[in-house]
């Protein structure tokens, strides 16, 4: 397969194999920056990975006042499941767990309702009321429902219910080949600061890099995923790795969105922004994950991503 | 726009409801004419009473309007009713959208029962403006009644949703308050009276009743919310909502989950 160009780095002509999720997302509130991304933070926690933690999350934007509609500080956050139910699951949890329990924090819907992707709601402050025990009350403006449960600061206000999004994809991926961990580190910090850049999508892994890419199975019985020995530089010279004799560390970025163009997007700016400083840093080449094919529906092939943005 | 011109004052009390844009956009003149809006043995007709100009335009405008017009846009859905004068009792009740814009004052329970849309008053509102007739289950049900001058009493009795903004109003406002939003620049004694939910917001009140209890003085989020939906309305009602608060919690004699917000002064 011969490989492509760009900013005179090697990018494989490959693509990277992402699925269809259920996603939605929450504005959250507080009365400092500070705090509300404290809540954010929190709620997006243990969220790298829908299979072992229930569900991808991670933080799209901080929003000024101007822009959230209590008029206080927000951070806009996205969730994601494997389908509508283990994403309510997950909403509430997280929610009720993480967001409620945050000092003067409140809770929006992320997604306008007159979104044409806005898919079924998800019932959520219609749901945590419930800890309010026979005390919340709620109250309706502009068309929109909000729960008041009283709390020991005042009360939690959460929007009655949320929009999903039809159309939401997780599972975008660029890996990164380069010679030196702390170089090919920054190269992966870089390509994560420019997709953060793009509205609609999230890195769910720390710091927005995976460094324990996995493989569908394993030798190990019972195993639904495991280390992806192909490209882990202690196994080259084996039979299956991947990696020529330069590369001595590879590193992951993962990128869920509410569409499959922020996917795209998003990608595209990490391939630019990392091959663009790749050269100082000694990245050897850029690749993608995926599976042959055949399980994810949305394929994103590099090759249509060397180009600037439409 | 459509037209209605009254001649002169009635000799009766006349019923306009019914009397949308929509409803007079399929008539002829004739028509028009012969619609009945006496309310004696007279059988009083539209054209007896207005001259009568039709355009099929989603906009009525009613010219030279007195008390004794009673309910001008009961049933409005959509559209536009302009008023110029006062108008009689039950403005816009049951109506379920569009805007009605009265230049004059109203008469008693203007918006009952109105689910959507505006009702904007230049002027006064007499008593049980927003409230629920006599054996009615709700008052304003969900609509928005801005009111630019004094509301009489029991203001939002048995309201069930949706907004009122008012500069006074009497005493008993939001009495039996179901749910929904009232904010005042002031109001009378006994505010919330029966009041079961809702949100009371007055800069200044009369007595208070004795089943309502101080909470203290509290910043709450939805306050916000109300004051940044409120500003496109009324910009004072916005700053007083986003001044520092006192709460009262009350009606404690019914259900108790009303609240009353003044400034803290």
């Amino acid at each position: 397969m011969p490989d492509l160009i760009l900013n005179g780095i090697r990018v494989e002509d490959t693509f990277a194999e992402a699925f269809d999720m259920a996603g939605t997302a929450l504005v959250l509130t507080a009365d400092t920056a500070e705090w509300a991304m404290i809540a954010a933070v929190t709620m997006t926690g243990f969220a790298t990975s829908v299979i072992g933690c229930g569900a991808e999350a991670g933080i799209d934007t901080v929003l000024s006042p101007d822009d959230t509609p209590d008029g206080r500080p927000g951070v806009r956050v996205l969730l994601f499941g494997f389908d509508a139910g283990g994403l309510k699951d997950q909403l509430l949890r997280r929610v009720g767990q993480c967001v409620l329990t945050s000092p003067g924090s409140a809770v929006y819907a992320g997604i306008a309702w007159d979104d044409p992707n806005a898919a079924k709601a998800i019932k959520l402050g219609g749901a945590i009321r419930y800890f309010g025990d026979g005390f919340a009350t709620a109250k309706r403006i502009d068309g929109r429902r909000y729960w008041r449960t009283p709390v020991m600061d005042g009360e939690f206000v959460c929007e009655h219910s949320v929009p999903t999004i039809q159309g939401a994809v997780g599972g975008g991926n660029l890996l990164f080949l380069g010679r030196r961990f702390p170089d090919t580190l920054r190269v992966a910090e870089i390509a994560v600061a420019a997709a953060r850049t793009i509205p609609d999508a999230i890195l769910p892994f720390p710091g927005g890099v995976v460094r324990s890419g996995s493989k569908v199975g394993a030798r190990t019985k019972g195993m639904m995923a495991s280390t992806n020995d192909a490209y882990c530089p202690t196994l080259k010279g084996r039979a299956g790795s991947l990696l020529p004799p330069e590369v001595d560390v590879v590193l992951e970025i993962v990128i869920d969105g509410l569409s499959a163009g922020a996917v795209s997007a998003a990608m595209r700016a990490a391939l630019h922004a990392s091959t663009a400083a790749g050269a100082d840093l000694g990245l050897v080449a850029v690749t993608a994950g995926n599976y042959g094919g055949n399980l994810g529906r949305h394929h994103f092939h590099l090759r249509d991503l060397l180009g600037a943005a439409a | 726009m459509t037209t209605l011109t009254l001649r002169a004052a009635p000799p009766e009390r006349l019923d306009l409801a019914g009397l949308t844009p929509a409803a007079l956009a399929g008539l002829s003149d004739g028509e028009a004419a012969r619609l009945a809006v006496g309310t004696s043995r007279h059988a009083l007709a539209l054209g007896d009473c207005f001259a009568i100009t039709l355009d099929g335009s989603d906009e009525l405008r009613i010219v030279g309007a007195t008390e004794r017009l009673d309910r001008i846009g009961a049933g409005l859905a959509a559209g536009r009713i302009v008023v110029e004068g006062d108008v009689g009792q039950r403005l816009g009740a049951g109506m379920t959208g569009g805007t009605i814009t009265v230049s004059g004052s109203a008469g008693p329970f203007a918006g009952t029962a109105a689910r959507g849309g505006t009702i904007r008053i230049a002027g006064d509102a007499a008593e049980s403006a927003g409230g629920a007739i006599h054996g009615a289950p709700a008052g304003l049900d969900g609509a928005t009644l801005l009111i630019g001058g004094r509301a009489g009493d029991r203001l939002g009795d048995r309201m069930r949703a949706g907004l009122i903004v008012v500069r006074e109003a009497g005493d008993h406002a939001a009495s039996r308050m179901i749910a929904g939003t009232i904010v005042a620049e002031a109001v009378g004694d006994h505010p919330g009276y029966g009041m079961r939910r809702g949100t009371l917001v007055a800069a200044r009140h009369g007595a208070l009743l004795p089943t309502f209890v101080e909470t203290g003085r509290q910043d709450l989020v939805v306050l916000r919310l109300l004051a940044k939906s409120i500003a496109t309305h009324a910009p004072w009602a916005a700053a007083l909502l986003r001044g520092p608060m006192r709460r009262y919690g009350g009606d404690l004699a019914t259900l108790g989950k009303g609240e009353l917000f003044t400034p803290v002064g």
